[in-house]
């Protein structure tokens, strides 16, 4: 809302500076975008009358023009007539034109007709064109630093058309009173009412405590009764009031300076006198104004009703519409001529030769204009205030005051009366609030004279005694509706920088959700061994399964689908991370970093199967992703065990997985956890049933394991790698970090420190190809069956000379060790035999010299 | 036989004279006192003689003995040392080489900025809460007071995934829920992803991250809610920094304001990053609205509380001076790598 205070000033006064009243009025609420000084930058510029226009003898385009610039001293000026030649280009000017006459050396801000901005402003001095001398320049309202869009309709291609208001030879920023500064206030939407000058002065007047004055509304003389002009037929409840009044013998003209100065202060473009008043109407009250031509009214009647499927109607701006059932429209007896609130029609518009005008001032239902408006894709200064809720008791008010300025701007007769429907008149509910609550609230200590004093500044009327306070607030006013907007009121006037700075009394404990520690853990963790997290977008495109090459009927599809997307690339939210992380890593890859490591925990979607309205299953997964440097399969499942390890997990396995068609055949693994089975309360009975099996006997102090897949990780298949432009082998994991945190065991328990010696013993084992080192391991395990065995750790595989082909030479270190004694090789010597035993048995292994 | 033993001695003194090793010292401690050596020689020669000869001999030679080995360990240090001063040199390194790295991993700047927040907040009784980021149209605009057309409901301004279900766009129905399920005293934030319908450019991302904060309980005053804010502000921007609540309006609360901090790159004289001003807006606050404490049952008249939200790409972006939210998303390792 764009605020001149020289207009602001008609309604109040402003006794304190600029910087002042902008600081002031932010602290009690309304909050500001921009303070500019409009008018500045120019100099030795005047008032002048063309007196005599001649064609250039040659130029074509061009005209000489001698002007009457008063007794100003002037270079150039013509001794004898006292006029001052100037050449001009434009096209609108004429013999009589008042229009403003740049001297020679005088500066204006520009920019110079089709010309860029030239900070500074642009100096003028005389010059020579085609020959002929010109002493300065005429000038377009542009020129003179108004925005295009604000320009004079009249004068926006050309010269700056002035009223003959203005005497020749005035200084034309005196005489005009350019010099003005605008606040753009941010006008917040609860508070309709600021969108209006009143609204505005209200405002100031209460920060200030100054006088609200409010606009002349009494016509001087007013004749006939307006009833004997129009109906109103109102069929339908979305409006609420339709309040008309007549003016006759209409002239349309230039409106007064005055006007059109406030109306470009305020952002509109001045047009014509009607037109300009019933704008600034608008900007003065909130109300949207409307004139018709009447007699373009069929049956001189006013019919407010609302359209039919299938109904078109051409708009001023001379686009035909479709309309819709349920569209609010103005009509005559026969035919629209307005979309209620959005936009009259071509056809009823106001035009040069009317003479008689329907004035409309009404009240519209919000929601009704805004459909329509959104519906038709037409959203007008009067839609948007219609969309915001106004206060019906304006419409009577406005109405006279359009018709007071028709009156005073010499553009028409008055007629007397007014053609009023409004069936439910709307009348403030007094709100009660207690003195003693709004200090508890606000934490201050202020009496109740004080909170009256502030209320009653903004004009509301304060009944009531002690404690109570029963609030009536002015109509316009819609926002004041309970109690807190009562101490909303005070505590803004009072200031909320003069409220105290306390703390809390109450004690509470900071807590963090269990998952929420777990991801903490584990992006420290995953920072600490060099990976670098990531956070990509929560939807996705559904291509990116595609990519990755995932099976037509897997979960991962299962989409939960946005029905509004920016565009296909976001419209689905993501089921994995991983085509995401693929993208960040195409991207880096092509932006030529060599090595990348990467991590990514955030939300998975899972649409529920079974019902499309409940909120979709969402969970954690932890992604990781990396290519160059010494990256490889066996770096990122180093990455993963760590997490694993970290977070309890001390039973899993790698599981060869050649499927999954994101990744190489030959270089995948599902993860598997291995879970005691007491810590899945789910699985609670299965152990009983192990149990049952079993005998209790052969199950006790036993721990029994459930295996749950947490993840899947390997080598990108090329093809993959290819839709995503990676030229290099990339490795991904993508864990179930929520099944991970379920799982989980972070709590330590010290375990005594071996008092006794280990013993180690290398093996080397020659195998078949196809052995899994995982499978060698879990032979030796279960053969040696015996505490001792302390740990199996493989430290080298071999293939080449030394090794026939098909085969592979694995070696393992295990360490034997005895919490109660140093083990001897006697102690060992059967546990190893047994091991060795079955390796040769159960996996063909042959024992190599180490 | 005294004779020899000065001839021994003299020899081991002009042999380690010219020892220049701790090999040729050794070399000499076998020739002189090992078990072949010249002195074990001379001392077995001593059967031969008289018995008090012997006890004269026996001494003499034990000193000479004595000598010489202390001459020897004299030696041996100093050999030793020589050694060991070489072997350093040898080793010397050229100490300006770059050393070798274990690069530690950079988290994204967001959850350093969310981090940062939740531990300020935490550290004032806090706890955190987490909610859906596909949330129900209820908890996202009905239990937070927004009216039937609020505008924000539009498909134009929501992301929307069935009539009843949407991105939320704000982190608040988080507070909706914990009024729900948890009793005041209540003091919680809810950091997190939102989401709403703006294309992407510098300023803008169709999603983004919220850390919202809620405070319910007997006698909070609007009072509390700038001390809160306030010290926040100075632990999140420095001691020095000031706060300033402008009068604003949002649905959810009643009173409302906006917060200011003075501006943390120019300390409030006014600069690029503060467009001037001297102070920089940093979240909305307010006292929550009794529409809102009611969809937890919450007696109005007993309790009362206020409610904030701040983003955390604005405060990450001023804080870090970042020009534009896209890099945030775009995951460049060059760009994470300088949060580190």
């Amino acid at each position: 809302m764009l605020v001149s205070l020289e207009w602001l000033k008609d309604y109040t006064d402003i006794k304190v500076s600029e910087t002042e009243f902008a600081d002031a009025m932010v602290m009690s609420g309304s909050n500001l975008e921009t303070v500019e000084k409009v008018g500045e930058g120019i100099e030795n510029v005047v008032v002048g009358r063309i007196e005599k226009i001649e064609q250039h003898p040659d130029a074509d385009k061009l005209v000489v023009c001698q002007i009457n610039i008063g007794n100003r001293e002037a270079a150039g000026r013509d001794e004898e007539t006292g006029l001052l030649q100037i050449v001009t280009g434009a096209t609108n000017v004429y013999e009589g034109a008042v229009v403003p006459v740049c001297l020679h050396n005088s500066r204006i801000p520009g920019p110079l007709h089709g010309q860029p901005k030239v900070e500074g402003g642009v100096k003028i001095t005389k010059g020579k064109l085609r020959g002929v001398a010109s002493y300065g320049m005429l000038c377009g309202p542009q020129e003179l630093g108004l925005d295009d869009k604000v320009a004079p309709y009249i004068s926006k291609d050309g010269i700056w058309l002035l009223n003959d208001e203005f005497e020749p030879g005035a200084d034309l920023t005196e005489a005009l009173g350019l010099e003005d500064t605008v606040i753009d206030f941010e006008i917040t939407p609860n508070r309709p009412d600021c969108l209006a000058m009143i609204g505005m002065a209200r405002e100031a007047a209460a920060t200030f405590e100054t006088e609200l004055r409010y606009p002349e509304t009494e016509c001087e003389n007013e004749t006939e009764n307006a009833a004997d002009y129009i109906s109103v037929d109102v069929q339908s409840d979305l409006c609420r009031r339709y309040t008309a009044r007549i003016a006759k013998d209409i002239v349309i003209k230039q409106s007064p300076w005055w006007l059109q100065k406030r109306l470009i202060r305020a952002g509109m473009r001045p047009i014509n006198n009607i037109v300009d008043i019933t704008n600034f109407v608008m900007m003065e009250y909130g109300q949207p104004m409307h004139a018709f031509d009447i007699s373009t009214l069929a049956g001189n009647r006013v019919v407010v009703k609302t359209a039919k499927a299938g109904d078109t109607f051409t708009t001023l701006d001379g686009t035909q519409r479709e309309l819709e059932e349920g569209m609010l429209m103005i009509c005559d007896a026969e035919k629209a001529a307005a979309v209620a609130g959005v936009m009259g029609g071509l056809d009823s518009e106001i035009r040069d030769d009317t003479t008689t005008i329907v004035i409309e001032a009404a009240n519209f239902n919000g929601d009704s204009i805004r459909q329509t408006s959104k519906k038709l894709g037409l959203r007008t200064e009067a839609s948007a205030r219609f969309e915001k809720g106004i206060d019906p008791n304006l419409c009577e008010k406005a109405a006279d005051r359009m018709c007071r300025l028709i009156e005073l701007t010499g553009s028409g007769k008055v007629v007397a009366g007014s053609v009023d429907v409004y069936p439910v008149p709307y009348e403030s509910t007094p709100v009660h609030a207690r003195v003693s609550r709004i200090n508890k609230v606000l934490g201050i200590d202020v009496d109740r004279e004080y909170m009256v004093k502030v209320l009653e500044n903004l004009e509301m009327a304060v009944e009531g005694e002690g404690d109570d306070l029963y609030v009536t607030a002015p109509t316009v006013r819609q926002d004041i509706a309970i109690e807190e907007d009562i101490i909303e009121e005070i505590g803004r006037i009072y200031g909320f920088d003069m409220l105290p700075v306390t703390q809390p009394k109450g004690d509470t404990q900071a807590e963090k959700p269990f998952t929420w520690q777990m991801r903490d853990l584990a992006r420290n963790a995953m920072t600490g061994m060099g990976l670098t997290e990531i956070q990509t977008y929560s939807f996705v495109s559904p291509s990116g399964v595609d990519n990755c090459r995932i099976a037509e009927d897997s979960w991962e599809r299962s989409f939960v689908r946005i029905i509004n997307p920016l565009g296909d690339e976001t419209s689905v939210m993501r089921t994995l991370l991983t085509p995401n992380m693929l993208e960040v890593l195409s991207r880096n890859f092509t932006r030529n970093i060599p090595c990348v490591k990467a991590f990514e925990i955030g939300n998975t979607f899972m649409a529920d199967p079974f019902d499309d309205k409940a909120l979709p299953q969402e969970s954690h997964s932890l992604s990781i992703g990396a290519y160059g440097g010494d990256e490889d399969f066996y770096s990122v499942k180093g990455y993963v065990t760590e997490v694993l390890d970290l977070m309890g997990i001390s039973h899993y396995e790698f599981v060869a997985e050649s499927d999954y068609g994101t990744y190489h055949p030959g270089r995948c693994a599902r993860i598997v956890a291995k879970v005691p089975v007491k810590r899945i309360p789910a699985l609670e009975g299965l152990k009983q049933l192990v149990e049952e099996e079993n005998g209790p006997e052969d199950t006790a102090g036993k721990i029994f394991y459930d295996e749950v897949e947490i993840g899947i990780m390997g080598e990108i298949h090329p093809d993959v790698a290819k839709k995503y432009q990676l030229k290099t082998r990339v490795y991904t994991a993508e864990i179930m970090f929520d099944t991970l945190c379920e799982i989980s065991n972070t709590k330590k328990v010290y375990v005594p420190l071996p008092k006794f010696p280990s013993t180690s013993r290398d093996i080397a084992l020659l195998v078949d190809e196809s052995t899994e080192a995982g499978t060698i391991e879990k032979v030796i395990v279960s053969a040696a069956d015996s505490d001792i065995l302390k740990n199996v750790a493989l430290f080298d595989v071999y293939r080449g000379k030394q090794v026939e082909a098909g085969k592979k030479s694995v070696a393992f270190t295990l360490t034997y060790q005895d919490s109660e004694k140093t083990l001897t090789d006697e102690d060992v010597a059967p546990v190893h035999e047994r091991v060795l035993d079955a390796l040769k048995e159960k996996l063909g292994a042959v024992l190599r010299e180490m | 036989m005294q004779n020899q033993l000065s001839k021994i001695l003299e020899e081991a003194k002009e042999r380690l004279a010219s020892a220049v090793s701790v090999d040729d010292t050794e070399e000499i401690r076998v020739r002189m006192l090992g078990k072949k050596g010249q002195m074990t020689e001379v001392l077995r020669s001593m059967k031969d003689m008289a018995p008090e000869d012997r006890k004269t001999f026996g001494q003499e030679a034990n000193q000479v003995r004595a000598q010489i080995e202390s001459m020897l360990r004299d030696k041996m240090e100093e050999m030793r040392a020589k050694a060991q001063n070489m072997k350093f040199e040898a080793e010397r390194i050229d100490v300006t080489e770059p050393g070798r790295k274990t690069a530690l991993g950079s988290k994204h700047p967001i959850t350093i900025t969310i981090d940062e927040i939740s531990k300020i907040f935490m550290s004032m009784g806090f706890s955190i809460a987490e909610g859906p980021e596909v949330e129900t149209v209820f908890y996202n605009f009905d239990a937070l007071n927004a009216g039937p057309n609020h505008p924000a409901r539009d498909m134009t301004d929501t992301f929307y995934i069935t009539e009843d279900t949407l991105l939320r766009t704000q982190t608040s129905p988080v507070q909706a829920r914990t009024l729900e399920k948890t009793n005041p005293p209540i003091r919680v934030i809810s950091p997190g992803r939102c989401f709403r319908c703006d294309t992407p450019d510098a300023t803008h991302s169709p999603m983004f991250h919220q850390v919202e904060g809620l405070v319910v309980d007997e006698g909070i005053t609007m009072a509390d809610l700038k001390g809160v804010l306030d010290k926040f502000a100075k632990q999140m921007f420095g001691a020095d920094a000031r706060t300033k609540f402008r009068p604003h309006h949002f649905p959810f609360t009643e009173p409302s304001a906006e917060m200011d901090v003075s501006c943390f790159k120019c300390g409030g004289k006014g600069c690029k990053v503060c467009k001037g001003s001297g102070w920089i807006e940093i979240l909305g606050c307010g006292m929550v609205h009794p529409s809102v404490l009611e969809v937890g049952d919450v007696d109005t008249e007993k309790y009362t509380g206020f409610a904030f939200g701040m983003g955390v790409e604005r405060i990450a972006m001023l804080k870090y001076e970042i020009d534009d939210i896209r890099l945030l998303y775009e995951n460049d390792m060059r760009f994470i790598g300088q949060f580190k």
